[in-house]
């Protein structure tokens, strides 16, 4: 047990690709805490999806030990958070578990979207913040100006800025200092009873659940029983230790130290983040304020390539779900998909995380459908009372539109930095995504936009057109701002005359038309052409909004074909066998599983 | 009148009694593949090389030597059919010609109407040597003539003239019985209008059969490579092409050269009949390297393979590959060649001797869309089928 006064919890807040992984990892070489040939590049994100997109997933911790220029030994606690906007509320819970930030700010770069939502969380949650100017061995790095900006734009004081090169380890030793001098330590007292925060908790093979802690007051020892506030659930405590970053064993947690626990807890979804966890007997009957869980606002249907792997499909989500309780999913049938699941993300990126970790580690191949949100559907009541109000998660399930009576839909309060000479682009994407403008200001040559926009517009490619029109250079955050009715319809798209339903969407009626149509060429183009010739409709209720005509095939034969070509014909017809079980048929119609995704992709 | 059913039954014992073998029944042939060329043609993915020396006695040795062998194993069969493939045969020494067809009818009885073909490019180096050919033994050639004008035939990378070409097929017809030419058409920057001309003056040559082939980009080509590179511009669209496609229908029907197969065209009596065996599912022997074989031995089929080097073949002559081919593969290759033919398969020998009936609702499916026709026992392709014929066999052989 370290002594208050020794001891120093931060994180790292910056935008994506500023450098936090390296100076992270800088940080730890430099005080030793891993032997250098244990090395790896960015320690901290230890799944293979995390490694290989250079993106951080889950909160990640280590301890680090450090003997500062005073003489005096250190422990430095290090919440490494998700840059993710998807994950943006995981990272505002790690926020309360630490005192401090470094704010990172690459110096050829400036402030971007991330960093902005991400200090604002510091700040919110009464972070003492250090500014750190990374990337100072590159020619562009403008550590003067990006210090301005940062004043200009958060509101700190930069005029202590550390200048860091997390590359060369210029700076390093600076930092440290810094983390040391300028923050505080943290309060608590030893004698009163246990409270701990429960940060995050996330599932091992081996060990099962594992649940990471911040003790606020009283110590924590193997051995010993405790129980969660939120459920009265009581459980003998196996281990107690911390991540080195590998997971090491001690004797006891005190208040302001950060490690992990093990209770023989089978599920993570016994654990809630935010909880507070104290002895069973003599325990603090004192609450911390506790966080709501993350909720899902990104919907889509998962389904086997392969109808014969259902229950391995079944298997590989809900092991995936006893890892991450921010993932939902419920069993959904298709007339088109046959068997699959409903399932609910923080966003798209975590979709994409999901899906890849199925495809990947269980080996199933999957056909998507369309992102979709959860809509809110008031039914007409009787005698003018109001009706009830459904939750729309899955277009298909979409009531008859003569007992609604108003429709609502999630919108966002999006923040997006972009050099001027895009400026245009960008707010000709964010009207026709029906934005609607909050604020346009200047940070130096970068034009900041807010937009109201409706969730459903940005979930399936906004990001991807906002990267391709500005080339790249600008950056982007959301946050989660509420319902607000529209005028709001289900299309439906009919392949040779029959309904798909895994290509129905949500769309404003004003859009629809436009939507329509772009869905029905792009159809025409992703559907081999067939024997017959296929009409494509959208349609609202009844009624045809736009239509294309797949001309039937004219051509297909092979010119030459003698004696020895045979053999090469048989093998031909047998690959094109194999290529049509990764089609679905409607009908008399085979439809390539990435038409489902590829129908949506607008260009526009 | 209905016959009684005892008479039937007796009248269908005969016929099994009196089964034909299939060699018999399809025809009995023997391919033999010579695997060089002057220049290779851009493309061109047969099995043909450019080789400076060619030691064209190690070749007569190793042929003769195959020749043997495949005899031993198929006594007493009458050949219906002898063809010299490519390759460019008419590099053979007529002797080397010569030599294969005494050793042939050595072993074997050739039949009464025997059609013996070479495969001849339109040069005069090989214009000469025809009366070798025809003295030893062959009975008609097919030339390789591709297009009716020098730019086009530069582009096809083909190393003749248009005039030169037709003073070979000019000195052919006067040497050999029957003789047939072949043209690709679909080619680049090729107008509907440009193939009617081009078509229109071979008809006027007056031939009796035309080999006519639509351009196939082919991987592993130079052709291929360009194409894949997005190189090769103004090739035809599916919708020219076909549109070309009928046009070549209606023109050779009307010159009196019906389509007899999906790239082949006769006078009626004129059709190749070593082609026909392929088609109809008979039996050949596959001689040289790359060359395949389908044999019926003690009832069962068996596909022969060689390898596909020339020097590898030349070293160690002789097969690679021998299989027997299960009956569901039987039938799917009778039916995949058989339905290039206009006359079709017959569903009766589909089921009798290969095992399979097809799916009535399939069936229905392609009659109600006009792309197949049902005769009695017959089944064939339309004219609007028969350029969708892959696409037809996919539905047929769908699970
Ligand atoms: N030149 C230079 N490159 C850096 C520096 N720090 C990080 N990088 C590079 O910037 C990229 C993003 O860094 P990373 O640590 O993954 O950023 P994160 O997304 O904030 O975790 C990587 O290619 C790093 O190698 C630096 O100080 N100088
Ligand atoms: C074995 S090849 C050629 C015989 C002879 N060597 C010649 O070139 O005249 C038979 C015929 O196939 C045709 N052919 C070859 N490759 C082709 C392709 N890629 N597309 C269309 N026809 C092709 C040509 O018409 C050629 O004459
Ligand atoms: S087309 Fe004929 S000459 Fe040209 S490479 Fe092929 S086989 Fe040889
Ligand atoms: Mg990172």
């Amino acid at each position: 047990m370290t002594d208050l006064k020794h001891i120093r919890n931060f994180s790292i807040v910056a935008h994506i690709d500023h450098g936090k992984s390296t100076l992270a990892d800088r940080l730890i070489q430099e005080t030793g805490t891993v032997k250098e040939r244990d090395m790896q590049a960015q320690l901290l994100d230890s799944m293979d999806i995390e490694r290989e997109r250079g993106i951080t997933i889950k909160a990640n911790t280590v301890r680090i030990e450090y003997t500062a220029d005073n003489g005096e030994e250190y422990i430095l606690n290090l919440i490494d958070t998700p840059g993710h906007v998807d994950f943006a509320y995981e990272v505002s819970r790690s926020m309360r578990a630490v005192e401090g930030s470094l704010l990172v700010v690459d110096s050829t770069q400036g402030v971007e979207a991330q960093t902005l939502a991400n200090v604002y969380q510091a700040i919110d949650a009464d972070h003492e913040i250090v500014p750190v100017l990374n990337k100072i061995d590159l020619p562009a790095s403008d550590c003067d100006r990006v210090a301005e900006q940062i004043e200009d734009v958060i509101g700190i004081d930069a005029t202590g800025a550390i200048q860091v090169s997390a590359k060369t380890g210029q700076g390093i030793h600076e930092t440290l200092e810094a983390i040391v001098t300028e923050l505080p330590a943290p309060q608590g007292n030893a004698d009163a009873p246990l409270k701990a925060m429960l940060v995050d908790s996330w599932y091992d093979a081996y060990l099962g659940v594992i649940v990471l802690i911040r003790v606020i007051d009283g110590t924590l020892k193997k051995g010993e029983r405790i129980r969660m506030l939120s459920t009265n659930a009581v459980y003998p405590v196996d281990r107690v230790g911390v991540f080195t970053p590998e997971m090491k064993p001690v004797d006891r947690l005190g208040p302001g130290e950060i490690g992990f626990l093990t209770a023989s807890i089978k599920q993570v979804r016994d654990t809630r983040v935010g909880d507070t966890i104290t002895h069973e007997r003599k325990g603090t009957e004192e609450a911390l304020p506790g966080f709501k869980p993350a909720q899902p606002v990104v919907f889509c249907g998962l389904f086997p390539v392969d109808n014969a792997e259902f229950e391995d499909l079944r298997d590989s989500i809900e092991k995936l779900a006893l890892n991450d309780a921010s993932f939902s999913f419920e069993m959904e049938t298709s007339a088109a998909l046959g068997f699959g699941f409903r399932c609910g993300f923080l966003g798209l990126l975590h979709l994409e995380v999901i899906r890849d970790r199925i495809e990947r580690e269980y080996n199933i191949e999957l056909i998507t459908t369309a992102p979709s949100v959860i809509y809110h559907v008031y039914m007409k009541g009787k005698d003018n009372e109001p009706g009830e109000m459904i939750e729309l998660h899955n277009p298909a399930d979409m009531p008859d539109l003569s007992k609604v009576d108003h429709m609502e839909e999630p919108r966002i309060k999006a923040t997006i930095l972009v050099p001027d000479d895009y400026l245009g682009d960008v707010l000709k994407l964010c009207q026709d995504r029906r934005g609607i403008q909050l604020d346009l200001t200047y940070a130096g040559s970068r034009a900041m936009v807010v937009y109201d926009l409706p969730l459903n517009e940005v979930v399936f490619d906004f990001y991807d057109r906002l990267k391709s029109v500005t080339k790249g250079y600008a950056s982007f955050d959301y946050q989660m701002e509420g319902y607000r009715e529209d005028n709001l319809v289900k299309m439906s798209i009919l392949v040779n005359d029959e309904p798909v339903d895994a290509l129905s969407t949500m769309v404003h009626r004003d859009r629809a038309e436009m939507r329509g149509r772009a869905m029905c060429e792009k159809l025409k183009d992703l559907i081999p052409r067939h024997m017959f010739k296929i009409p494509i409709q959208a349609a609202i209720g009844g009624k045809v909004i736009a239509r294309e005509t797949l001309s039937a095939l004219r051509k297909d034969v092979t010119a030459k074909c003698y004696g020895g070509d045979a053999t090469r014909k048989k093998k031909l017809l047998e690959k094109q066998k194999a290529g049509k079980k990764k089609m679905r048929q409607f009908g008399k119609v085979d439809i390539p599983q990435e038409a489902f995704i590829s129908a949506l992709k607008m260009d526009n | 009148m209905r016959s009684p059913s005892w008479f039937r039954a007796v009248l269908a014992g005969i016929v099994t009694d009196l089964a034909l073998e299939n060699w018999q029944e399809a025809g009995f042939g023997l391919y033999l593949h010579w695997p060089f060329c002057a220049a290779k043609c851009p493309y061109c993915d047969f099995n043909s090389h450019v080789s400076r020396s060619i030691d064209q006695e190690a070749w007569q040795r190793a042929y003769l030597s195959e020749i043997d062998r495949y005899a031993e194993a198929t006594p007493g069969r009458v050949l219906d059919s002898i063809y010299f493939g490519g390759g460019t045969p008419s590099l053979m020494d007529p002797a080397l010609v010569g030599a294969i067809l005494d050793r042939i009818s050595d072993h074997w009885t050739l039949g009464n109407n025997v059609e013996i073909t070479l495969e001849a490019n339109p040069t005069s180096i090989e214009a000469a040597k025809f009366a070798g050919y025809r003295a030893g033994g062959v009975n008609r050639v097919s030339v390789g003539v591709q297009a009716l004008n020098d730019a086009d035939l530069r582009r096809l990378g083909r190393i003749h003239s248009v005039d030169e070409a037709k003073q070979a097929l000019a000195l052919a017809k006067s040497t050999f019985d029957r003789v047939n030419f072949d043209l690709i058409y679909s080619r680049q920057d090729q107008s509907l209008d440009d193939w009617r001309a081009e078509l229109d003056q071979a008809l006027d040559m007056g031939p009796d059969h035309l080999s006519l082939y639509q351009l196939t980009i082919e991987e592993g080509t130079a052709f291929g490579d360009r194409f894949a590179a997005g190189g090769l511009r103004g090739l035809p669209g599916d919708d020219l092409a076909v549109d070309q496609y009928f046009l070549t229908q209606e023109l050779c029907e009307a010159a009196g050269l019906p389509a007899y197969e999906v790239s082949n065209h006769a006078r009626p009596g004129e059709e190749s009949r070593h082609n026909m065996i392929y088609w109809q599912a008979g039996d050949w022997i596959g001689i040289g390297p790359g060359a395949h074989g389908r044999l019926t031995l003690t009832g069962r089929r068996i596909g022969t393979e060689t390898p596909l080097s020339p020097t590898e073949w030349l070293k160690t002559p002789g097969e690679s590959a021998r299989e027997d081919i299960p009956l569901d593969e039987q039938a799917i290759e009778y039916l995949l060649m058989g339905l290039r033919l206009r006359e079709g398969i017959g569903l009766e020998r589909l089921k009798s001797r290969f095992g399979m009936a097809l799916d009535p609702q399939k069936l229905n499916t392609l009659l109600e869309l006009g792309l197949i026709e049902l005769d009695g026992p017959t089944l064939r392709t339309s004219r609007e089928g028969r350029p969708v014929l892959n696409a037809i066999l996919r539905e047929l052989l769908s699970d």
